[in-house]
């Protein structure tokens, strides 16, 4: 009885889903908006998936959100723009990469950082414990050398 | 009943782990080493009874006793048997039984393989072993307890997650990242015993160290390729990785024990990067035990974050004693560990390992920072920020193209170091399978640049490498008069480690390609279609038949009939689908995938009207993504050739 | 042993601890909206469930949150699919009523979902006794920065949103939030 109530319940979500589903088929796409579209989709987080672009998302409040990024670049607004609007309804959360700025660099800063030490290190390393010369094979040196 | 002989088991096992591990300080305080020799019987006995306590919920899963509390929340009537079976580790509480029991099979494992072994080596990395049992133990009767009663007893239950009863990959996926995972914790074992009896400067523990590393490191490769692969085939955008930290759990310490495994061979040879190495082998453990942590606490937002509760604090406790223990006992070693060897020059492949080293550590780094700096965000400026997929791609692909490089550099170039001629007459032929590389690439119709650079990358290593074994085979063929074939089945036979490894290379150039490709030239589209009309791709036409619903025992299912034609013929029929499970709000999807060597047409169903009349289809073509698999299942076979112990290694081993 | 390098090594780990310490009592699944203290965002939505009288709109009337300035205003998005929703129901029918003879409006914003089965899902539960209006392509639900259902925005009488309850509302939470705005001075354009 309960399971009935459940698959039926169920049923009506599955009509949800024709909520996306326009009257009349879209119009053939313009293809150059369309590429725009998606470069800031990818972008934007989608808020009920985790950690997926609305860009990928099958999710509908994402294809509804990427049609708004399609509308309002139709309507001459930047990607910046677009991206503004979104951070001023979701907050910075949207953003799937955070913007380059302020305590945002540290992200981005400590990796090189790691980086740029370490060849310092393998440098140090590497003049320290290195042969002056070509050397010849080393007692250590095992069965792999070449002839 | 079933519950009872669970639970009992659970509490006894944890009784005997506890003694396991109090054995050996009490063996070191009363100078009774002998009394180390129960250390085995502690392992094997643990080992039962954890087998009988899975034993005893699988049983549980199977007779549908919903008095037990994990059956009851992941249970139900209608489920298929397999997944009844699998969902031992769909939810929280029945993963970490599966780990106590995956852990219990290695310590019994590791004392199995070595049990000829004398010292003291075994018995205290056994003791650690069972120290991390003792936690999950308590995990297991405390916060983690699947076998609480639950009265009165509900006729069925929920069943297990759709997303995990979606796809046969789920029963495999999760074994053998559990496998890859839980065995990382062997070495670190090793290490810790070494540090403890004071054997750290001797050679036996840094040989079992690697050997069960690269078990472990081949399992957890197999975890991840079919993790994507599971990703790919069931949550319907097409991808594979999403930089989920669930993920990047996993992918963390694959890293550092990719690094261990390289570094570990400058240690051997040259007698150099103790301190470096050990603290690898401390690292990939911490961040096994850190990722899960970070997973199953809900510390950070995951696809597959289990619900929270205490558990995270247990989790944490458990991460302080591991680090303080480790950083105390590293550092307190660390002047025993001076290096003392030297390397073989300035140009040679020991600075080739060296890079690698750093890029393979600046990558975990990366990972990390990117997979913590939400947290951190928060904690310094109070505001919630994402890291996803953009940041890491930015991050990650300089250091990816030029580890690709490395590889190729790496074994072009002898141990000993080589002058600058030597160097320029090694260095340069691999520059034709580069160009080459480059020019298919951009025939194919590549032109995004990193995927140019690892194409040249990958061109650049892969003519390295097989320029290696062509050396190899045509030095036997010269010398001694064998054929290509025979040359080079003796070859890789007479050096495992290198050419085992060198296949595993060549494995991960085939997924670097492939997923350069597919990212490369990944075309889709999507269009609402009524039955009869058809949109087109890649060449690919595709046309809606028909929309219809049917129901399973457990779930309503919603399909879209396509048939896929080029030029005019048919190649195939498809149907993406819709699945709705009562317990869930929104619909999980199952795409369809028509997989060839060439690409993928990969087709999701994303919205339908209930009468039938339309459906829009998301199409995606994707080239060479098989090959991301093969590749995968590649570098596995390399990593079994490496391991597959010749006669020679094994008496070394049992001796 | 050297014990001294080996306990300044163990101090690092303390931060490191009290860090994910802290990242425990956090819920990464708590988004704060930003619209709080903002201008609540316009909009104009046709009414297709009616309500019940005395807080009663004609179906296929446009209700503009620009009208609604001078009046606090709860702003309900739900669906007929949102199991939460059927849990906050009631709270919200009976609320909106025991509020009537204040300057405050409920509105239902039906969130992909067809009014029809929005329609059938209030006589199922027993009616709602405030109107509902209806969102195609979840163009508000987006300008109000909506994660999922049921969300429940207050704007206060001069326009602004003060507050957003993510999840079923319980009545406690409801009452106090809308005495509290009714304590608070009147702006001036208030009619």
């Amino acid at each position: 009885m309960m399971r009935r109530t459940l698959v039926a319940l169920a049923l009506a979500v599955a009509g949800a889903g024709a909520q996306a589903v326009p009257e009349s088929l879209p119009p053939r796409a313009d293809s150059a908006l369309e590429a725009r579209t998606s470069a800031v989709a990818a972008q934007l987080r989608c808020p009920v998936c985790q950690g997926v672009s609305i860009q990928d998302s099958p999710a509908e409040l994402a294809q509804q959100m990427r049609g708004v990024v399609r509308d309002q670049l139709a309507a001459g607004r930047s990607p910046e723009e677009v991206k503004a609007y979104f951070i001023s309804k979701y907050g910075e959360w949207i953003l799937l990469e955070p913007e380059a700025r302020g305590f945002n660099l540290l992200a981005y800063g400590l990796p090189a950082l790691l980086i740029v030490v370490g060849l310092g290190v393998v440098a140090v390393v590497v003049r320290r414990n290195s042969a002056r010369a070509p050397a010849p094979a080393s007692a250590a040196v095992g069965v792999d050398e070449e002839p | 009943m079933t519950r009872l002989i669970g639970l009992d088991a659970l509490w006894l096992s944890l009784a005997v782990s506890l003694f396991g591990v109090l054995l050996v300080p009490a063996a070191i305080i009363r100078r009774r080493p002998e009394w180390l020799a129960w250390t085995r019987s502690a392992v094997y006995t643990n080992f039962a009874l954890l087998t009988l306590a899975a034993g005893a919920m699988v049983y549980g899963l199977v007779a549908h006793d919903f008095s037990i509390s994990y059956v009851a929340q992941v249970g139900s009537r209608a489920t298929p048997l397999l997944f009844t079976v699998i969902s031992l580790w769909g939810a929280l509480e029945g993963s970490i039984l599966f780990w106590a029991w995956v852990l219990a099979f290695y310590a019994a494992a590791v004392l199995w393989v070595n049990r000829d072994r004398e010292g003291t080596l075994v018995p205290y990395a056994s003791a650690v072993i069972l120290a991390v049992a003792v936690f999950f133990g308590i995990l297991l009767v405390g916060p983690a307890n699947p076998f609480h009663l639950v009265s009165p007893v509900p006729p069925d239950g929920p069943g297990p997650n759709p997303l995990l009863q979606n796809h046969i990959l789920m029963a495999v996926h999760p074994p053998l990242l559990y496998l890859g995972y839980v065995g990382l914790t062997v070495p670190f074992a090793f290490a810790v015993a070494a540090m403890l009896n004071g054997e750290v400067l001797q050679d036996h523990w840094v040989v079992l160290a690697r050997r069960w590393t690269l078990v472990a490191w081949a399992l957890l490769s197999a975890a991840i390729i079919a993790g994507m692969w599971w990703s790919y085939e069931v949550l319907g955008w097409g991808g594979y990785w999403a930089w989920d930290p669930v993920e990047n759990a996993s992918f963390m310490p694959w890293l550092t024990a990719t690094a261990y495994l390289h570094s570990v061979m400058v240690q051997e040879r040259r007698g150099l990067l103790r301190l470096w190495t050990l603290n690898l082998v401390v690292a990939t453990f911490v961040l096994t035990i850190l990722g899960t942590f970070l997973t199953r606490s809900g510390i950070v937002s995951s696809v597959h974050a289990f619900t929270q509760g205490t558990i995270g604090w247990y989790f944490l406790a458990f991460i302080g004693v591991v680090l303080v223990a480790a950083l105390v006992l590293v550092a307190g070693n660390s002047d025993r560990l001076k290096s003392e060897g030297q390397l073989g020059g300035v140009i040679s492949r020991d600075t080739v390992f060296l890079l690698n080293n750093l890029l393979l550590t600046a990558f975990t780094f990366t990972v990390l920072v990117g997979t913590l700096f939400p947290l951190v965000a928060e904690a310094a400026r109070g505001v919630k920020v994402s890291v996803g997929e953009p940041f890491f791609n930015r991050m990650t692909l300089p250091i990816c193209v030029a580890l690709l490089f490395l590889m190729g550099v790496g074994p072009a170039l002898p141990w000993r170091g080589v002058s600058n001629d030597e160097a320029r007459s090694r260095l340069l032929p691999p520059a034709v399978g580069a160009a080459l590389a480059l020019v298919i690439a951009l025939m194919s119709g590549v032109r995004m640049p990193y995927a140019l650079l690892a194409w040249v990358s990958a061109g650049y290593a892969i003519a390295a490498v097989l320029r290696e074994y062509q050396r190899g085979v045509g030095g036997r063929m010269r010398a001694r008069g064998e054929r290509w074939l025979v040359a080079l089945v003796r070859l890789v036979r007479g050096n495992r480690r290198r050419y085992g490894g060198f296949l595993s290379h060549i494995g991960v150039f085939v997924v670097a390609l492939a997923i350069a490709t597919s990212s490369a030239l990944r075309r889709e589209h999507e269009q609402t279609l009524r039955p009869g009309e058809s949109m087109s791709l890649a060449g690919f036409e595709i046309r809606l038949d028909k929309v219809s619903g049917r129901e399973e025992p457990q779930r309503a299912v919603i399909g879209a009939a396509v048939t896929i034609l080029r030029g005019g013929a048919v190649l195939r029929r498809m149907e993406p689908r819709m699945n709705f499970y009562p317990t869930q709000q929104s619909p999980v999807p199952t795409p369809d995938v028509r997989s060839t060597p060439a690409g993928d047409l990969y087709l999701t169903l994303m919205a339908f009207r209930p009468d039938g009349t339309t459906a829009t289809i998301k199409a995606i073509h994707e080239p060479l993504v098989p090959w991301i698999w093969i590749g995968g299942m590649i570098v596995i076979l390399g990593a079994l050739v490496a391991l597959w112990p010749t006669p020679a290694r094994a008496t070394e081993a049992a001796a | 042993m050297n014990w001294r390098r080996a306990l300044i090594a163990g101090a690092v780990a303390i931060p490191v601890l009290f860090f994910f310490a802290w990242g425990l009592t956090r819920d990464p699944g708590e988004i704060p909206s930003p619209l709080p203290g903002r201008a609540a965002p316009d909009f104009a939505l046709e009414v297709f469930a009616p309500g019940e009288p005395p807080l009663a709109r004609a179906v296929g009337d446009t209700v503009r949150a620009s009208a609604l300035k001078g009046r606090i205003v709860v702003l309900n998005f739900w669906a007929s699919w949102c199991l939460a929703c059927r849990d906050e129901h009631t709270i919200l029918s009976q609320g909106a009523r025991a509020y009537a003879d204040q300057p405050v409006t409920f509105l239902g914003v039906l969130y992909n979902d067809e009014p029809r089965k929005g329609n059938a899902w209030i006589a199922e539960m027993g009616g709602q006794s405030y109107p509902s209006v209806n969102d195609p392509g979840a163009r508000t639900a987006i300008e109000y920065g909506l994660y999922g259902v049921p969300e429940t925005f207050f704007v206060n009488a001069e326009g602004r949103v003060v507050r957003k309850h993510t999840g079923p509302i319980p009545a406690a939470v409801l009452k106090g939030i809308l005495d509290s705005l009714l304590a608070a001075p009147r702006a001036a354009t208030t009619p």
